[in-house]
């Protein structure tokens, strides 16, 4: 077997038993990239030198017994929007060029901690605003499965990389879908952590209160096992909350005999492909077969949840992307007179089309006279949203869905309509509005050999249900790997 | 289309989000938004009397703690990444005259 084909706690494993070395690994993976890269474009930075440097000190410190975990040794890739020491982090934006952060961030220092070799920065949509990764100052990430395909966004990089084998797995941040869809279009685990579980420290705030990390990879054993490790709470940020029960690898059983699975009717809507209807609709009579009592229910209000998010969203980025001013950090405008002339030079050169729209809706819908008819309406509608999630969840212990209405649409043909391009989110967007856990997997192929997702959805605080029941899926469906070129 | 967006607003609007449009810009701008607030009004078929906006899903609290420095003085990276930097710290234009 190619070391490339294990998953992460097997390469661990075989790194501990000395079977192969952390330098191997990395350089096998660096081999990988040099294959891939030109046509897919993963990556925004890599550091060779680094990644070797730093797997000799991992290996020395595994020799000696001062790292043991399941991620010990084990290479991975970070979306380009979580802060690295000493490694450039550009949020993939002309205004964040030659960023190079003083700190990393609280998630990273987990995975550094437990063992991992970080190989470089992964491509993002700027300031992870898109769907699928087109909006990079880098230019598009290229599915795997099919180059002429969007890896879906804005954790697209990130997908690509695992799913091109160009690392063991990676880690994405999620504001509205951004670490699910593109896992499901790119035939990847990747899940949502509820909010607060895994620390905002070091990740440059797009929605603040929708923002969360959360890892890319090649199965739920992995997923467990990485989100166990970057789950800890964190003083330095206000919202990370103290949790005893981080110890999600304990969830992958496998059995759901007796658990309750609710199928929303409105995640099936108009837009919905019927090859992602089949393929979503198999996997939960697999779980159906193997003991849990599924049915069908109405969620409501889904059709709103796109409108809430996105002024949500955009307000909240309004404001959070006061500080790139060319002041502290990136890019600063060439000639300017004064201050306010250099802020808006600097700004409008250095944001693109799409981040711009947002900071404008933004903007408008905090300003006076339209802040309690746009904003407070769309907190409002939020608290709706979450109130039938409630209603749902006191019925159901997981929801279960598909990931995305289609599989990943053809490159070039997203951002010429945005609110099509938003609609595209309707599944994946209100677990952000409530706070919830959701792990994307895949499921199946589309006639054109392109992956489908599924995705389960759980209660606040509940990531054990979705894992269980992801784990119990995953053993029926067996392994999903892309055939080697 | 049911929103319109007025030249005042557009520019007003460009001041709060410090950005500067061309004209075109502006142009495209003007009816992007107007679509966008289109599209969010449908908002408004909820009927929301009565309901408290969320902010926050969890009844999450000020955390407060004693402010003490835990971070050692790394003045020297940070300044690398400004565009300017003078005498240690950071370089603004001239602000006032």
């Amino acid at each position: 077997m190619d070391i490339l084909d294990y998953t992460a706690v097997e390469l661990s494993d075989k790194i501990k038993k000395k079977e192969v070395s952390v330098k191997e690994t990395v350089m096998a993976v660096f081999d990988r990239i040099d294959k891939m890269e030109s046509e897919l474009n993963c990556y925004v930075e890599l550091d060779r030198c680094r990644a070797l440097e730093s797997a000799q000190k991992v290996q020395e410190k595994i020799d000696n017994g001062e790292i043991t975990g399941e991620l010990a040794g084990v290479p991975v890739a970070i979306k380009d929007n979580i802060c690295t020491k000493g490694i450039p982090t550009t949020c993939s934006s002309k205004i964040l060029k030659n960023f190079v952060p003083t700190f990393s961030a609280q998630a990273v220092i987990n995975l550094e901690n437990a063992g991992a070799v970080i190989i470089g920065k992964t491509n993002m949509d700027e300031f992870a605003m898109g769907s699928t990764t087109e909006t990079s100052c880098y230019g598009a990430t290229k599915n795997p499965w099919n180059t002429e395909h969007v890896p879906g966004g804005s954790s697209g990089g990130s997908a690509a990389a695992v799913a091109a084998k160009e690392c063991y797995y990676a880690l994405g941040s999620d504001t509205g879908g951004s670490i699910r869809q593109p896992a499901g279009y790119c035939g990847v685990v990747g899940m949502k952590p509820t909010y607060s579980t895994v620390s905002r420290y070091g990740l440059i705030a797009y929605g603040s209160s929708l923002d969360q990390i959360g890892p890319l990879c090649k199965d739920v054993t992995d997923c467990a096992t990485i989100l166990e490790v970057i789950s800890t709470h964190d003083p330095k940020d206000s919202t990370s909350v103290k949790r005893e029960d981080t110890d999600f690898t304990s969830a992958l059983i496998d059995d759901v005999k007796g658990m309750k699975i609710g199928i929303p009717k409105d995640y099936f809507g108009e837009g919905t492909d019927k090859e992602v209807k089949e393929a979503v609709l198999r996997a939960a009579e697999v779980l159906k077969e193997k003991g849990a009592v599924v049915e069908e229910f109405d969620l409501s209000l889904v059709e709103y949840a796109i409108p809430a998010y996105y002024t949500i969203a955009a307000a909240e980025a309004s404001s959070n992307l006061e500080r790139f001013d060319g002041i502290k950090y990136g890019y600063r405008t060439e000639e300017y007179e004064g201050l306010h002339n250099m802020y808006k030079k600097t700004r409008s050169e250095g944001f693109g089309a799409e981040v711009k729209r947002r900071i404008m809706l933004g903007s408008f819908v905090l300003s006076s006279g339209y802040y309690d008819a746009y904003y407070l309406k769309a907190l409002k509608v939020k608290a709706l949203i979450k109130k039938a999630f409630d209603d749902a969840f006191s019925k159901y212990d997981v929801i279960l869905g598909p990931v995305a209405p289609t599989p990943a649409p053809k490159l070039g043909e997203s951002l010429v309509d945005p609110i099509k391009m938003y609609q595209g989110d309707i599944d994946t967007i209100s677990v952000n509005l409530a706070g919830l856990p959701g792990i994307s997997l895949p499921c199946g192929f589309s006639s054109n050999g392109l992956p489908i997702g599924l995705q389960l959805i759980g209660d606040c605080f509940k990531e054990k249900n979705i894992i269980r029941a992801a784990y119990a899926y995953e053993q029926a469906r067996g392994k999903f790997v892309k055939e080697d070129r | 289309m049911a929103n319109v967006i007025s030249d005042e607003t557009i520019e007003y609007v460009g001041i709060l989000a410090k950005l500067e449009l061309n004209d075109e810009e502006k142009e495209k701008a003007k009816l992007d938004m107007a679509s966008m607030l289109d599209y969010i009004d449908k908002l408004n078929e909820l009927d929301t009397t009565d309901v408290e906006p969320m902010s926050h899903v969890f009844p999450v609290n000020n955390v407060f703690r004693e402010d003490i420095v835990t971070n050692d003085d790394d003045r020297e990276n940070i300044l690398k990444n400004a565009p300017e930097e003078k005498n240690g710290m950071f370089n603004v234009p001239k602000t006032f005259d």
